[in-house]
C-alpha cells in the first residue's frame, strides 16, 4: 500500500561543508542518510527522519540542518497535521498508535502558573554561599509521637528510613526499556549525589548489584526478575501499580527488545514478549495491597521502606489514603506528563490528571486524616527544573523523581521514538551497536552535574525564602502564589492568588 | 520452643498458637539461622507469609491452617501443609517445594519462577497466572482436583497439571478463560475441557512422547506424596494446552 504519510522533517545538507565523511550515515539509526558512491554524495531519505538531531550534533563540519517540513495543509484548528497523520497511520496499519516519552499536548502546566516568594525587609534572606543549607531528606514512615527514656535516649521504634542528600531521585526505567549503560550512568550518578535510582520492572542486572544502597527495586505486575536476593539488594522496595504515561494498562516489552541479557535479567525466554498485565493479579483491593506490602516487609525482614507507585487519577487522594493505611512507607504519584518507553498514544495523552493537582489533593487529604506523617510523598511526571522541584516540595512533596530530565542530560532530545527501540542516542534501546553510545563514565558525570546544578539552585531559592532547611519548605504553600488560575484551581492547589 | 535431636536431623518445634505472623516468621528465621533442618509448626491458624524469606532447604511441617502468601518469594524450603492452604500460596516463589494435603485457595503459584507445588485436592481462581521459566528454572504446579476460572492466564513458562481425580465419570473441568494471554509453558489436563473454556491464544493437542515422560515424572511425584497409584492415574486420557504464539500481541501496534 502506498503510504500517504508525508515526511515530518526536511534534511538540508550544505554541499560546500559536507566532506562525505559518512559520520551521519553511521550515526543515524533510522536509515535517513546514505552514501552514494557513484555520485560521491550523501543522500537523504527524509521520510525516515524523526528529528532527533543526532547527525546534526555529530557532523564535524556542521553541514546538516534538520527543519520541520512546513506541511502547508489548509489551516484547521481541529484537523491539525498530527491528527491527520495519526489517522493515516491507522488507516494503513489498523493498529494501536504507540509512542514514547510523556504527554506532549497543551494541557495546562500548573508549575508555570505558580510562583515562589522571597524575603524582603521584614525577614532576612540567607546567602547559601555563606550559610549552611540543608537539602537532606529522609523517606519513610515517621512516628506519630516520639518518646524518650529517662536517659533521653529514643524509646520510640523508628521505621526504616532512607536518606537523600538531595530530594531528587531518578524515575523507574527498566533494563529493556533503557540500556544497561543508561542504568549504570544513573546508578553511579545517584551514588555520587547521595540519592536513589530505580530499576523499573525489568529486574536488576548482576553488574548493578553493587549500587544496591542507592537503588529502588521495583515489583510490578509482570514480577520480572523478582526474587529474595533482588528484594534485599535495594534500599527501598517499590510496588508499581500504575504509571502516569499509561494509567490502568499494563506493558508489553516487544520480543525484539528481549535480548539474551534482557531475558537473563527478566528470567523469561529470549524473543518472547515480556507482558506486564494491567493489574497485579494478587491485588484487587486495598486489603490485597496491604498483603503484598507486608509480604515484602517479611521478605526483607522489616529493614526497608516499602513504596507504592500509582498514576495520578481522579480519586488519587482517597486511594493514597488507602495506600498509607495499607502500610506503605512511601507513596509515589506519577502525573499526566509522566513518560514511558512505550505506551498507546491515546492513553498517554488522554488518561490521568496533572501531577500538581494530584499532589495538592493527596497532601491535603493525608493531613486532614492525620496520617501525613505515616508516609513520604514522592511525585514525578514532567519535572523540568529546580524551580519545579521547589514548587513541588512547597505543594507537599517530600521528593521528586526525574526521568526525562535525566535522559536529556544523557543526550535525549525527546524525539518520542523510544518505542521503536532504535534510539540513535543509545538510550532507549537494547541494540548493542547503539547502546555503546552511552559511556557510563561520561553519562554518570552529565547526570550528576545536572543534580549538582539543581541542588545549588534549590539552595538559592530556599535562601531567598529565608529558610535554611528543605523541611521548612515542605508543604508550606504560603510560599506559593498562583497566577492566571481560577478560584477552583487555586482551591485545589491550596494556594492564594498572586497579590493576595 | 523445644529442640529434640533425632538420629541426624535437628527438629525444632514451634507452637504458633497466638503468635503474630511477624513473630512467627522471626522464630522461623532464628531457627533456620541456628541450623535447623526440620521445623514443626503446630497450631497454625491463619498466620500469613510463612517461610517467605527463608533461603535454605529446611523442611517445614505445618499443622493447622497457614494464612495467605504461604511461601511467597520463598527460595528453597520444603513445606508440607497437613491441612488446607489459603490464597497466594507460592506467590512469586523462586525455589523449593510446597505439598498441601488438602485444598488451596486463589492465585496459587502466581508469577512463580521456580520450585514445585503439589496440592492433593482443588485450587481456587487465577491459579498459576504469569508463571515463568528461564533455562533450568521451571516452576511446576500439580493439582489432584480441579481449578476455577483464569487458570494459567498470561502464562509465560512452567508446567501446570490438573489431574481431576474427583471428577465424576463424564464430568468436565469447569474453569473458564483458561490460559488467556498464554505465551509460554504448558498445561496438562486429565479429563475433558471444551474449546470455549480456553483463551483464544491456547491450542489443544494430544501429549507427545516428551509430554508423557514429564507427566510420568510429575504424577509419580504427586502420587508419592499423597499415596495414589500413579500408573492408574496415567491410564486415563490427558490433553495438552499450549500457547499458539510466543508473541500474542505482536501485531497489535502501529509504529
Amino acid at each position: 500500500m502506498k503510504t500517504y504519510l508525508p515526511a515530518r522533517f526536511l534534511v538540508e545538507r550544505n554541499a560546500e561543508r559536507c566532506i562525505r565523511c559518512k559520520v551521519c550515515t553511521n550515526q543515524c539509526s533510522f536509515d535517513v542518510h546514505s552514501y552514494d558512491s557513484e555520485e560521491d554524495c550523501i543522500q537523504s531519505r527524509e521520510e525516515n527522519c524523526v528529528g532527533c538531531h543526532r547527525c546534526v550534533i555529530f557532523c564535524p563540519t556542521r553541514a546538516i540542518t534538520i527543519r520541520k517540513n512546513p506541511l502547508e495543509y489548509r489551516e484547521n484548528y481541529n484537523w491539525r497535521p498530527e491528527v491527520i497523520e495519526d489517522i493515516i497511520k491507522q488507516a494503513e496499519t489498523g493498529g494501536v498508535l504507540l509512542t514514547g516519552m510523556g504527554d506532549d499536548k497543551a494541557q495546562r502546566i500548573y508549575w508555570d502558573h505558580l510562583v515562589l516568594n522571597a524575603s524582603q525587609v521584614t525577614n532576612p534572606s540567607i546567602d547559601p554561599l555563606r550559610e549552611p543549607m540543608e537539602l537532606t531528606t529522609f523517606l519513610g514512615r515517621k512516628p506519630d509521637r516520639v518518646e524518650l527514656s529517662d536517659d533521653l535516649s529514643l524509646k520510640t521504634e523508628i521505621a526504616p528510613q532512607v536518606k537523600l542528600e538531595v530530594p531528587v531521585m531518578f524515575a523507574a526505567m527498566s533494563y529493556g526499556a533503557v540500556s544497561l549503560h543508561v542504568q549504570e550512568s544513573l546508578a553511579r550518578a545517584a551514588t555520587e549525589a547521595g540519592t536513589l535510582w530505580n530499576t523499573g520492572e525489568g529486574g536488576l542486572h548482576p553488574r548493578l548489584y553493587k549500587y544496591g544502597k542507592n537503588t529502588i527495586v521495583q515489583v510490578a505486575s509482570g514480577r520480572f526478575g523478582v526474587h529474595a536476593e533482588y528484594l534485599n539488594a535495594g534500599a527501598v522496595v517499590e510496588i508499581k501499580i500504575g504509571q502516569g504515561a499509561k494509567p490502568g494498562i499494563g506493558g508489553h516489552l516487544p520480543g525484539e527488545k528481549v535480548s539474551a541479557e534482557v531475558s537473563r535479567t527478566r528470567m523469561i525466554p529470549e524473543g518472547t514478549d515480556a507482558l506486564s498485565p494491567a493489574p497485579q493479579h494478587d491485588i484487587y483491593s486495598i486489603e490485597d495491597l496491604s498483603q503484598l506490602i507486608y509480604a515484602l516487609k517479611e521478605a526483607t525482614n522489616y529493614t526497608k521502606p516499602i513504596s507504592v507507585k500509582i498514576a495520578a487519577v481522579h480519586n488519587s487522594a482517597a486511594i493514597a489514603s488507602g495506600i498509607v493505611r495499607a502500610g506503605a512507607d512511601i507513596v509515589v504519584l506519577d502525573g499526566l506528563r509522566g513518560a514511558t518507553g512505550a505506551a498507546p498514544k491515546v492513553i498517554r495523552d488522554n488518561v490521568g490528571i496533572p501531577i500538581e493537582m494530584a499532589l495538592a489533593s493527596v497532601d491535603a487529604r493525608l493531613r486532614q486524616e492525620g496520617i501525613r506523617n505515616q508516609a513520604s510523598i514522592v511525585i514525578s511526571g514532567g519535572i523540568r527544573s529546580a524551580g519545579d522541584v521547589a514548587k513541588a516540595i512547597a505543594l507537599g512533596a517530600d521528593a521528586v523523581n526525574i526521568g526525562t530530565a535525566a535522559l536529556i542530560a544523557l543526550g535525549c532530545t525527546v524525539c518520542q521514538q523510544c518505542h521503536t527501540g532504535k534510539c540513535a542516542w543509545g538510550i532507549c534501546t537494547s541494540d548493542l551497536f547503539l547502546t555503546k553510545r552511552i559511556n557510563p563514565d561520561i553519562g554518570a558525570e552529565r547526570v550528576y552535574n545536572l543534580l549538582r546544578g539543581w541542588s545549588v539552585e534549590l539552595k538559592d531559592i530556599m535562601g531567598g525564602l529565608g529558610v535554611n532547611a528543605v523541611e521548612s519548605l515542605r508543604g508550606n504553600r504560603h510560599h506559593l502564589r498562583g497566577i492566571g488560575l481560577t478560584d477552583t484551581e487555586l482551591n485545589i492547589l491550596g494556594v492564594q492568588m498572586a497579590g493576595s | 520452643m523445644t529442640e529434640t535431636t533425632e538420629a541426624t536431623t535437628t527438629v525444632v518445634k514451634i507452637d504458633a498458637a497466638g503468635v503474630s505472623h511477624r513473630d512467627l516468621n522471626a522464630k522461623l528465621r532464628e531457627a533456620v539461622a541456628n541450623g535447623a533442618q526440620k521445623i514443626e509448626l503446630r497450631n497454625v491458624h491463619g498466620q500469613r507469609y510463612i517461610g517467605t524469606d527463608l533461603n535454605k532447604p529446611v523442611e517445614i511441617d505445618i499443622f493447622g491452617t497457614p494464612g495467605n502468601d504461604l511461601g511467597s518469594f520463598m527460595d528453597g524450603p520444603r513445606i508440607t501443609v497437613h491441612g488446607n492452604a489459603q490464597d497466594g500460596c507460592g506467590n512469586t516463589m523462586n525455589n523449593g517445594l510446597i505439598v498441601v494435603h488438602g485444598h488451596a485457595g486463589d492465585i496459587i503459584g502466581l508469577s512463580a519462577r521456580g520450585g514445585k507445588i503439589f496440592v492433593k485436592d482443588d485450587i481456587g481462581y487465577r491459579a498459576g497466572i504469569h508463571m515463568k521459566e528461564y533455562g533450568e528454572k521451571k516452576p511446576v504446579l500439580v493439582v489432584g482436583g480441579t481449578a476455577q476460572d483464569f487458570l494459567g492466564e498470561y502464562m509465560a513458562g512452567g508446567i501446570l497439571v490438573l489431574l481431576g481425580l474427583h471428577l465424576e465419570e463424564g464430568q468436565r473441568h469447569k474453569a473458564k478463560f483458561v490460559g488467556t494471554g498464554m505465551h509460554g509453558g504448558v498445561i496438562y489436563l486429565r479429563g475433558d475441557i471444551e474449546q470455549y473454556q480456553l483463551g483464544k491464544e491456547v491450542g489443544i493437542a494430544e501429549p507427545d512422547e516428551k509430554d508423557l515422560q514429564d507427566l510420568q515424572r510429575l504424577v509419580g511425584e504427586f502420587s508419592s506424596y499423597f499415596g495414589y497409584d500413579a500408573g492408574k492415574i496415567l491410564e486415563n486420557r490427558f490433553v495438552k494446552l499450549f500457547p499458539k504464539y510466543l508473541r500474542p500481541y505482536g501485531r497489535l501496534y502501529a509504529y
